[in-house]
């Protein structure tokens, strides 16, 4: 009887250990102090009210100059698992001030999927930002909404509308349910409420931050709607001389559905523009799955793929640190509100006090990053 | 539908859980009541949603 008693109070332990640790991950909280440019807080819900107080009734900032212009949506977090979206879209919300026009930034478009890591993948569960007041720690999240908020996946899945066949577990990734439908799936439903906001802020551009692995074609490039297509040819050859890095141009491709580049522009009134960034952390080869390889975006076994000719983009021992992945972010978004400003008068978006490329790795992300404790009252969020 | 299939799977879920727990209680060998109670964690962590 004492043994089972032992045995019972050991696997208690453990049970109480793991689930501390799991509930932990999930409800960590990430302060976002309002920049400057921040008049209001919304929500997904505001859009589209079956949403409201759901998981994913993602805080929407609204940054609004004194001037009327266009309106831009920044979308972070569509796929949690690129953390240099959300970090690019967090510098926007926290230090962005807005002279003209309009800027819209969601931090964590599918929030059910930063509370979940990967299944089986051994991801750290969070990682952290290192600021001169300490430091601020993020959810790591995956690509999919958690199963505990959406479940079970179909056999196959159906996008609506176009009755496009995914792969079944796309049914919980956001950015393969544009643009949406109001009576389905948590994720559907989380896609619905952002081409509602599209909608009714009648956004003129809409921009989704992504990275993407070394060994995906679609990287280091912006993928283009023909809405923007000009725009954003015209942005890759201004950031390819000014910045210091280069970018390449995709068409948005009509034939596969659900994609916000493709959705939104078809959708809506916008021009629809994703973003990607190299992330080597999602490598199937990568080494260990740590925090140290998400954020230097160093790995022996990518570099020697590499060498083998196997990846789509360049990587030295030097690696892909997350400074330079958020800056190339950064430094895309600004140069495309400058030149669209700069052809639409009528339209313009004035944005200033977000860093460039070269300033982001020069003082690094957390050097835009606001210390939640010395924020003014009112102006601290969570996500 | 999807409720319907969630609900019966927390149902199923609940019934291994009870059955590991009922064979760890009859267990003789110690190797074996540390099998089942190691099993029996992911289990619990489900039907307590936390994983």
């Amino acid at each position: 009887m004492t043994r089972k008693i032992v045995a019972a109070a050991l696997g208690a332990a453990l049970a109480a250990a793991a689930g501390l640790s799991f509930y932990g991950s999930r409800h960590l909280r990430e302060p976002v102090v309002a920049g400057p440019g921040v008049v209001r807080v919304a929500t997904l819900g505001d859009y589209f009210a079956p949403l409201k107080g759901t998981v994913n009734d993602a805080n929407v900032y609204v940054l609004e100059g004194k001037e009327a212009g266009g309106t831009v949506l920044l979308l972070g977090g569509t796929h949690p698992e690129e953390p240099a979206g959300r970090l690019a879209a967090w510098i926007f919300a926290e230090n962005a001030a807005v002279a003209r026009g309009r800027l819209l930034v969601i931090l964590s478009a599918n929030r059910s999927a930063t509370t979940v890591t990967r299944l089986g993948g051994a991801y750290p569960p969070d990682f952290t930002i290192p600021t001169s007041w300490g430091g601020q720690t993020f959810r790591m999240g995956d690509r999919w909404s958690n199963p505990l908020d959406q479940w079970p996946d179909p056999e196959v899945y159906l996008h609506y509308p176009s009755r496009q066949q995914l792969a079944y577990v796309d049914i919980r990734n956001l950015n393969r349910c544009f643009p949406g439908r109001p009576n389905g799936t948590l994720t559907e439903r989380t896609a619905f409420a952002i081409t509602e906001l599209v909608r009714r802020e009648k956004v003129t551009i809409a921009i989704d931050l992504h990275e993407a692995e070394l060994q995906y074609p679609v990287i280091s490039t912006i993928v283009a709607h023909e809405k923007g297509a000009d725009l954003a040819a015209a942005a890759s050859m201004f950031i390819s001389s000014l910045e210091g890095f280069a970018i390449g141009v995709e068409n948005s491709p009509k034939a596969l559905r659900g994609l916000s580049h493709r959705e939104i522009g078809d959708a809506t009134e916008a021009m629809s523009l994703l973003l990607e960034a190299p992330e080597p952390f999602l490598d199937a080869t990568r080494g260990r799955t740590t925090r140290e390889l998400l954020l230097s975006g160093r790995d022996e076994f990518i570099v020697r793929a590499g060498r083998h000719g196997l990846l789509f983009e360049k990587i030295g021992d030097e690696g892909w640190p997350i400074d330079i992945r958020v800056g190339r972010h950064t430094s895309t978004v600004l140069q495309l509100l400058e030149i669209w400003s700069a052809d639409h008068p009528d339209q313009a978006i004035a944005v200033s006090g977000i860093p460039r490329y070269g300033e982001v790795i020069e003082k690094g992300t957390g050097a835009f990053l606001k210390d939640p404790k010395a924020a003014g009252p009112g102006r601290v969020t969570y996500e | 539908m999807t409720t319907i299939v969630t609900v019966l799977y927390y149902v199923l879920t609940a019934y291994v859980a009870v059955m590991l727990v009922w064979n760890f209680v009859k267990r003789k060998n110690w190797q074996e009541e540390v099998l089942y109670v190691i099993v029996l964690i992911p289990f619990l962590l489900r039907l307590l949603r936390l994983k």
